[in-house]
Parts: C-alpha cells; structure tokens; sequence
C-alpha cells in the first residue's frame, strides 16, 4: 500500500465522473499532497494523465489491483519550481551516480511515499519531507548524506535542516529525479 | 435549447448522404489524433471534456450556428454532460449514443447487387473500422464472409432474409480485428472455412477452404470459387462469387494492395504478394467487381457508401498494380511500413482462439484505425 494524503474511491463511475470527482476533491488539498484516485473505468487511465498534463498537476502513476485502477497524483504547487536554492553544498547526478557505490553515502530520498514508489534510486531511503524533522534520528549522523527530490527544492530545504540538526556532510543532489538517467527501482505494489 | 441524442446508425446515415456536420470530439487529444470520425463534409473540434468542466464559455465562439453539432466522446457520459451546457449557452445539439465504441461497432449494411438466379449481395461496412463483411443470399440459404466480431448483425440481418446461414468464410486469419466467423458458425450450425495454411495453430474444428473448392447456396448454384493467393498472409485465399464478384480480401483494396509483414515475415511473403497481383489476378476477367475486405480512406466508397470497383479498373488506377520495377515494389511492402494495428499479435491470437478476452477487451484490442494497406 501506498501512504497518500487522500483516497479518493470512484469505482462504479463512468467517464466523465472519475476526472469530475478528482478535481474537486484537488482543491480540497495542499500543494505538494498526494491522493490515489481509485477507478474501475479502464478509460480514466488516459484521461486521469491527460488531465493532469492540462491542468499541471504531477502524475505519479497507477497500479492495478482486480479491476480496481489506482492512480496517484501530487497536486502542483506554484513555488516549488521558482524558488531559489540555498543550501551551499550540492551535487549532480554524475557525481551521485559515481558515489553511489562508496559505503559511507546515504541517499535519502524526501519525496512523497507515493513519489518513491513509482521509481527511485536503489537504495535510497524514503523520508518525505514532511517526516524529516520527526525521522532525522534514523540517520547516521557520521554518513555523508545525500539528499534528492524531484527538481532539487523540497532537498533544498531538507539538506538545510539535516545541516542544522547537527549533521555535518550534507549535500542536496540539485537536479533531482526529473534529470536522473541511472538505475531505479519500484516498489511492489 | 436541446440535446438529442443520435444513435451510431443515424451519424453513419449523415456521413454517406454528406451532410455538413460539425463535431466536437471531447476525448483526449491522443485518442482524437490516433482516430475519429471521418466524412467528406465534417469540420471538427478537438477539446478533451476535462477542459470543459468550467464551463464552454471559451470555445462557444468557435462553433457554428448554421450546422448541425454533435458531441462525441468515448463511451458516452461526457458528451451528454458537454451537451447540455452547450445547451444551456443556448445551442441545439446532439450527442453521439454509445461514443467511439458504438461509432467503433456499426455495420451499415449496403446492397452491392443480384445474383443470377435472384438472390442478393450486401456489403456490411464499418464506418468506424475500415473492415467490410458480405452476406450472399439466395433460396433461403446464406454465406457470410469475413464475419466481424458482431455477429448479431448477421444473425439478424439472416433472420430478416429468411435466411439460413450456411457457409461462414474467412479469406485469412485476421490481424486487425476480431473474426465473428467462428462463433456465427457455432450459433448456425454453419460450416466456418479457412485458409489451412493461416490455419495451423487454430485449436478448433475448421474446415479447409483449398484452391477449387466449390460451394452452393439455395437452389440454384452459386459458385464460390476459392482461389489461392497468398500474399498479406500465406494462407490468404480470394473468392469468386457467382462468377461476377472477387472477393480479395486484405490482397487488393480500391487505392492499396496488402501489407505482407503482419505476421512477422515481409520478406518471405512480397515475392507471393507480387505473383498474386502481377500474375494471377492478371489472369481473371477484367469485368470482375473486386470486393475488398477492407477500406482506409473516405475516397474508397462510391456514392451510394458501398466499396467496390471493377478488377480492370484498378489495373488502370490502383497505384499498387503498377509498380513495373520488383524491387521497386519490395521496398514499397516492405520499407516505411504504417505502424502496424494496435494489438496485432493479440488479435492473430483470438482470431486462432488461444485467447479468449472478454468483450471489453476485444473491444480495447481494436481501437485505432485500419492500417492493413501499404500505398
């Protein structure tokens, strides 16, 4: 199971009620929330992708259980890509690729659950950013920590608040996982 | 103002009268680019219905006011909503009952002649799909060939006629679309045929339909001549019906000639391909009406919908009969290829019946245009 923010059952439903019934319950939600949308219209698939391309919204992906469609989506947020980044200490992806191997490096991945199960670097542990206050003590601290999202800004604010908890190598993997060409993995679903 | 609703019959009725029509398809641009519903005198709109959800404010300006407007959607539910606030905004429109997959569904049955002693000929053309099916009746008896995967409409079609179906044909395995040839001839008790070289992995009974084999419906006879002629698949066979129709297939259309790489072997088969339309058909009569299985573009119907031309004129015009040059015509069936249908290997799959999808699946495995023909 994927951890959402909201479920949204529209099972039974015919086009165009499953799209209908997603974008109202978008507006009850905050920028940056995920909801699984569960529908047993095979058409809601292309829809529910299109949509989310029209209406900039973040399509994370479906999963298929039965004749039950989950689709995951993350509602857009207009800062996110605007803001500047301010942690000093960053790294690219051909950096992040060639240290990957090193023992002493954890990449701590703080996307959404549902963000990471869709595709994240093997071995990259999920605290979304959300947690990361509450989880920071399941690091250690004497690893370099390499911290990733999807364009490099939710890191931003993730590496500065590692930094300022006392954690001394901390760097935000600035181009995120939009630009990221290696290895990913999936969960099970 | 109002909404009606038109059913797949009375759209289909409007396209082959050439009524100006406007339609608003509100399916998704990757769905309205990949097909849609074709006419010589449509003018279209493409706005997905989740851009509408707002309101219909913003495209009302580009709708007409002095035609008709039908909405169209996959299935049907969002049409219907778009429809009345169209309406509300003050418009008379339709929508489309059923959507693409009742567009996808209609058969339009059309007559294309007598038979010598009588009896009848139709075509069954599916608008939606490109496919063409055909039923010879004659003395109460019926053969269908290149049965689609809607066989109520042939049975019905049969009911009307007082027909008994007979003999069930099909001239090779198909690959763009679900064969109701097997399931009409289990609910008739009819003999379903097929070509045996297409027919070596089909796990049910069939009878095999050979160069010569000669049938009869009703009481006078009607020959149907079968006539080898691989090509598009190995085992593709023509019929010659009542010594005045050729039935080709997916050998020959009206502005094409047969894809030979459907089932994975374009360069085993353009040598068959170019031997059936460069010598055996060159063999025939002139006079033959050539009737195809199928038709890609609207300039393939004749005025009254049905598709259908003499063999000696598509000598003359039919691009695909004359390429002088054989390697000239290797590269054309073989080389720049269209994409191949969606879910072909599936379909071939059903069509042998080692799969047995459920009806929304078959329905899913045929979405998409014909794309059986290179020109």
């Amino acid at each position: 199971m994927i951890q959402t923010d909201k479920v949204l059952d529209a099972k039974g439903l015919a086009c165009p009620m499953p799209i209908v019934r997603t974008k109202k319950a978008m507006k009850e939600l905050a920028p940056g929330q995920v909801i699984e949308v569960q529908a047993t219209d095979k058409g809601s698939l292309a829809d529910i992708k299109a949509w989310a391309k029209s209406s900039g919204h973040q399509y994370l992906g479906t999963t298929e259980e039965g004749d039950v469609l989950k689709h995951y989506l993350r509602k857009a947020s207009e800062t996110e890509e605007q803001e500047e980044k301010q942690f000093p200490h960053t790294v690219t992806n051909d950096d992040l690729q060639d240290q990957l191997s090193r023992k002493d490096v954890l990449v701590v991945d703080v996307r959404e659950p549902a963000e990471y199960a869709f595709g994240h670097i093997p071995g990259a542990v999920s605290i979304p950013l959300g947690e990361l206050d509450s989880r920071a003590g399941e690091l250690e601290k004497d690893k370099e920590i390499i911290v990733i999202c999807r364009t490099g800004n939710r890191s931003d604010f993730a590496a500065k608040q590692l930094a300022d908890s006392g954690f001394s190598r901390v760097k935000n993997a600035a181009d995120g996982m939009t630009q990221w060409n290696g290895p990913t993995e999936q969960n099970e679903a | 103002m109002t909404v009606t609703a038109w059913t797949a019959k009375e759209v289909a009725r409007k396209v082959l009268d050439r009524s100006p029509l406007f339609i608003l398809d509100v399916r998704n641009e990757d769905a309205y680019a990949d097909w849609k519903i074709e006419g010589y005198t449509i003018d279209y709109l493409n706005v997905p219905y989740f851009d509408l959800l707002d309101g219909v404010e913003e495209i009302m300006d580009k709708l007409p006011k002095d035609r008709e407007i039908l909405v169209v959607c996959a299935k049907v539910g969002s049409s219907q909503m778009v429809a009345e606030m169209l309406s509300d905004e003050g418009l008379d429109v339709a929508y489309l009952e059923g959507g693409m997959k009742a567009w996808s569904e209609y058969l339009e049955p059309v007559k294309i002649g007598d038979l010598k002693d009588g009896g009848e000929l139709y075509q069954f053309v599916r608008l939606g799909k490109g496919c063409l099916s055909y039923m010879a009746i004659s003395g109460g008896e019926a053969a269908i060939i290149d049965a689609t995967r809607m066989t109520d409409t042939f049975l019905d079609f049969a009911e009307e006629k007082n027909a008994q179906i007979k003999h069930v044909f099909d001239t090779h395995l198909h690959a763009d679309h679900i064969s109701g040839g097997r399931e009409i001839a289990e609910a008739t008790g009819a003999t379903y045929y097929l070509p045996p070289e297409d027919a070596e992995e089909v796990v049910f009974e069939y009878a095999p339909l050979e160069n010569g084999l000669e049938v009869k419906i009703g009481d006078t006879p009607i020959a149907v001549q079968a006539l080898y002629s691989p090509g598009h698949t190995i085992g593709s066979t023509s019929f010659i019906v009542d010594n005045t129709y050729l039935m080709t297939g997916d050998i020959l259309f009206i502005d094409s000639i047969g894809r030979p790489d459907l089932a994975g072997l374009a360069e085993d088969w353009v040598g068959d391909l170019r031997e059936t339309l460069y010598s055996r058909y060159r063999e025939l009569s002139d006079e033959l009406i050539v009737l195809p299985a199928h038709f890609m573009i609207m300039d393939e119907l004749n005025e009254d919908g049905s598709v259908a031309k003499k063999l000696g004129e598509l000598f003359e015009d039919n691009h695909g009969l004359n390429v002088e040059d054989e390697q000239t015509f290797r590269d054309m069936v073989t080389k720049n290829l269209p994409p191949q249908p969606n879910a072909y290997g599936e379909i071939r799959q059903t069509n042998m019946g080692k799969i047995t999808p459920d009806e929304e699946s078959q329905r899913e495995m045929e979405i998409g245009p014909n794309r059986c023909a290179v020109r």
